[in-house]
């Protein structure tokens, strides 16, 4: 993307997105630490940007409307209005509304925002004594006009003055230039100038960074005394100005003919529309109703470019190495020294690779702090008393990860606050404090983000769970399951115990969609409860989706990638071992006490011919289920850059995605979740065949 | 010979407006999001004109222009201070603090071009 080919009205959106993050982070912050002076300073500053960029960039109702607000928050870090909650549940209401002026400004009622600085008003009023009341400032002085268009009062002839200033003494210092406001006059017209330099002092005397001089000029112009004038706007106060109307008629016997009068350009007061810039204005964006799409952008560290530039050098200089052995006679040609650079070049690309990673990445506190609001809203909306802490918000995640997580994280903070943490009496009556905990969290782990969010609320109904999955025919009546498991059941599409549907999180919609949006984000979800003390939910999610370490294997002819990340261990197939039981060919390994069921590739991608004498086993794993792929051959680890497969593929689910090789061929990405689930499927169906009163196999291989 | 204009304001979308309008027409814009960062660019380059914000975070604009004004190389550079009111005694004290000039927010580019023209010569 092209910093400078951005539309700033693009931009301007991009930052109100911070700053009213800046303003709900202070105003939530406010709620606790009422006389905060920095909290308030801040959260005076973002108003104060909303409206001065926003008027800049033709939000006008945005910008009158933020002044009006800003204005409060203004007396408020005077000290003269205290911060009390009305003033932040109304402020918060003012935010949201001020967000609603940008998104759809069109689909904004103006009697919706009066009302809220109605409300405002009263808020701020009803604490104000009324001798001391100063009204808050009215919306009409809002915004200053800018000075008069130059062009506005041109007189149809030319007419004459006399122009006689002295600057004052600093003007030099303080940036003032004679010479370019003289020039600046004469452009109006035609005239002549005469310097004073009488009180110039001797040399002993002088100050050279003093100004002396006067200056005198007669001048010929179409313009108005006022636009002379306003060449001087800067320093109006300081410096003696005359300006003096001729009476004479104008001389013509300055040696040039008079030309014709130049014009200025005639100056838009304020008005943002000239800006140039293509974009369509907010008010025709907001006749579709939607707000225009935003261009992404990061916010990177410097020092990160600053890498990015050093290894790209260093890659320059490998390249150059590299051409002059191409460039080498055949003698010259050392293996050797190619190798060298081969490894040089791998070095870098690998260190390029975490660079640019590292490009992509945000801290996830920025979407934990959009979270306090959901629960503040919530809290209210429920009548349940919840506090939101984090940890780990300083936790880096890929930009666009960090984006997806929002709305499965809501539904999970939702589904929570609804189900989980209890009302205030019956936290009481089970002996918990009555505000009710909702813990968020993010680490890394390996090459992985764990995410979890706990609750201290009652946990999960695990008999309503089962009672609803042998309902809906997900589990077989009175069937053994581990609690653990039962749990899991959550996740499956269609699956909801709420009773009654509240608007709050029992939309028919149930955690399914939560798994769906973590899936497509290559990352797993798992819950555990504990019956009255609380639930968590743990995501854990790949860094990034771009690259990821797979590991080469060879099945046949083809070539497949699995995700490094979900490796858990790789073992030889020996021949001895393999045990057949069944019908189906079905195997199990046993490992580390635990019985694995494993998939010979071979087969399931119709493989024909001859698999080579000694098989490998590669044991995968997503959260605690863990599943054997038989393959031919492990070729060793390969950076993976990720293709997506075309729609045509679309209804492929062993497949994620596909990359290409170092010699130009396509490898295939298995879907780990899909195959663990495939084989996990296909070892249930076994046992029931063998064993229907559901014991355990008794055909287990025993390895190493 | 190439104008530097050092543009201060932490909000991009002004700095944004300011470089798109000047850099047009030939001016070599240096940006900074706020007074610190403005002297530290200040120090390492040679600017023949400074155009900031005055209410920046970390440090302010009043700040700013004294700090700059203490710096022999900056006496006599032109500095111009962006606010949104027509307030009389924040424009003194920017004044009193060194600056040359202002831009009252909001501004059209044609308001800046020549504003940003009379400073330079």
């Amino acid at each position: 993307m092209n910093i400078l080919s951005g539309d700033p009205s693009d931009i301007f959106r991009q930052e109100a997105d911070e700053l009213f993050v800046q303003l709900e982070t202070a105003l939530l912050d406010l709620e606790t630490a009422p006389g905060d002076k920095e909290t308030i300073a801040s959260a005076f500053r973002a108003l104060h940007t909303i409206k001065g960029s926003g008027a800049m960039f033709g939000f006008e109702a945005l910008a009158k409307f933020a002044h009006h607000v800003e204005t409060v928050f203004d007396r408020v870090r005077n000290g003269d209005v205290l911060v009390t909650p009305a003033l932040v549940g109304v402020t918060l209401e003012a935010r949201d509304h001020m967000r609603r002026l940008i998104d759809a400004p069109g689909q904004v009622s103006a009697g919706s925002g009066d009302a809220i600085l109605a409300h405002l008003d009263r808020v701020v009023s009803g604490q104000e004594n009324p001798v001391c009341a100063r009204a808050a400032s009215p919306v009409e002085r809002f915004i200053p006009s800018s000075p008069p268009p130059p062009s506005a009062k041109v007189s149809p002839a030319s007419s004459g003055y006399r122009v006689r200033f002295t600057l004052p003494t600093n003007a030099f210092v303080l940036g003032t230039n004679p010479v370019t406001m003289i020039r600046e006059m004469l452009e109006m017209g035609t005239g002549t100038v005469r310097c004073d330099a009488s009180e110039v002092p001797g040399l002993d005397g002088l100050d050279p960074e003093q100004c002396y001089l006067r200056w005198e000029l007669e001048l010929f112009t179409g313009q108005s005394m006022e636009a002379i004038e306003d060449v001087f706007l800067f320093i109006r106060n300081e410096t003696q100005l005359t300006i003096e109307p001729f009476s004479v008629a104008p001389v013509p016997a300055l040696d040039l003919p008079l030309e014709p009068l130049r014009e200025l350009p005639v100056v838009d007061s304020g008005s943002a529309s000239s800006l140039p810039t293509s974009s369509p204005s907010p008010a025709a964006s907001a006749q579709s109703g939607k707000p225009p799409p935003i261009e992404s952008v990061i916010k990177v560290n410097s020092d990160r470019i600053n890498g990015l530039m050093n290894q790209v050098g260093e890659l320059v200089i490998v390249q150059s190495r590299l051409k002059q052995i191409a460039h080498s006679s055949t003698e010259e040609l050392s293996v050797v020294s190619l190798r060298a650079v081969v490894e040089e070049m791998g070095r870098l690309v690998s260190e390029l690779r975490e660079t640019t990673k590292g490009i992509r990445m945000v801290p996830i506190g920025s979407l934990f702090s959009r979270f306090r609001r959901v629960v503040r809203d919530l809290s209210r909306e429920l009548g349940k008393q919840v506090r939101l802490d984090t940890r780990g918000e300083e936790t880096e995640l890929d930009k666009t990860m960090v984006e997806s997580l929002n709305d499965p994280l809501v539904h999970l903070i939702r589904n929570a606050m609804d189900h989980g943490i209890e009302s205030s009496e019956a936290r009481l009556a089970a002996g918990k404090s009555v505000e009710g905990t909702l813990l968020l969290t993010a680490t890394h782990v390996g090459g992985q983000v764990l995410i979890t969010v706990d609750d201290d609320g009652k946990g999960l109904n695990l008999e309503r769970i089962r009672a609803k999955a042998e309902e809906r025919g997900l589990l077989a009546p009175g069937a053994e399951i581990s609690d653990g498991d039962l749990a899991q059941l959550i996740f499956h599409p269609g699956f909801s115990t709420a009773q009654a549907v509240t608007g709050i999180s029992g939309r028919g919609v149930g955690m399914d969609v939560v798994k769906k949006s973590i899936d497509a984000l290559r990352g797993s979800v798992e819950v555990f409860s504990q019956t009255g003390e609380g639930c968590r939910v743990v995501l854990r999610l790949p860094l990034t989706l771009a690259i990821i370490d797979g590991l080469l294997l060879k099945v046949g002819e083809e070539r497949y990638i699995v995700p490094l990340s979900n490796v858990d261990a790789i073992v030889e197939l020996a021949d001895a071992m393999v045990e057949h039981s069944g019908g189906d060919g079905n195997h199990f390994l046993f490992i580390r006490d635990e019985l694995v069921p494993f998939l010979h590739l071979r087969d399931l991608f119709a493989v024909v011919g001859e698999p080579p004498p000694h098989e490998k086993v590669v044991i995968v794993v997503v959260g605690k289920r863990r599943v054997g792929l038989v393959v031919d051959q492990i070729l060793g680890d390969h950076q993976t850059v990720i293709k997506s497969l075309s729609r045509v593929h679309a209804d492929v689910k062993s497949f994620s995605g596909a990359t290409i090789l170092g010699d130009g061929r396509v490898a295939l990405i298995l879907e780990i979740d899909h195959l663990i689930e495939f084989g996990q499927h296909r070892e249930e169906r076994l046992r029931e065949a063998l064993h229907p009163s559901g014991r355990r196999v008794g055909h287990e291989i025993l390895v190493r | 010979m190439t104008k530097t204009i050092l543009c201060v304001d932490d909000s991009a979308s002004m700095r944004q407006t300011i470089k798109l309008t000047l850099a047009v027409r030939g001016y070599r814009i240096i940006e900074a999001v706020d007074g610190l960062d403005g002297l530290g660019k200040a120090e390492n380059t040679t600017v023949d004109l400074v155009i900031t914000d005055l209410n920046m975070p970390r440090m302010g604009g009043l700040e700013f222009i004294d700090a700059l004004r203490q710096m022999s190389e900056y006496k006599g550079v032109p500095i111009l201070f962006v606010t949104t009111e027509s307030d009389e005694a924040l424009r003194a004290r920017a004044k009193e603090a060194g600056a040359t000039g202002w831009l009252t927010k909001p501004f059209a580019p044609e308001v800046l071009l020549k504003v940003t023209r009379r400073l330079l010569a």
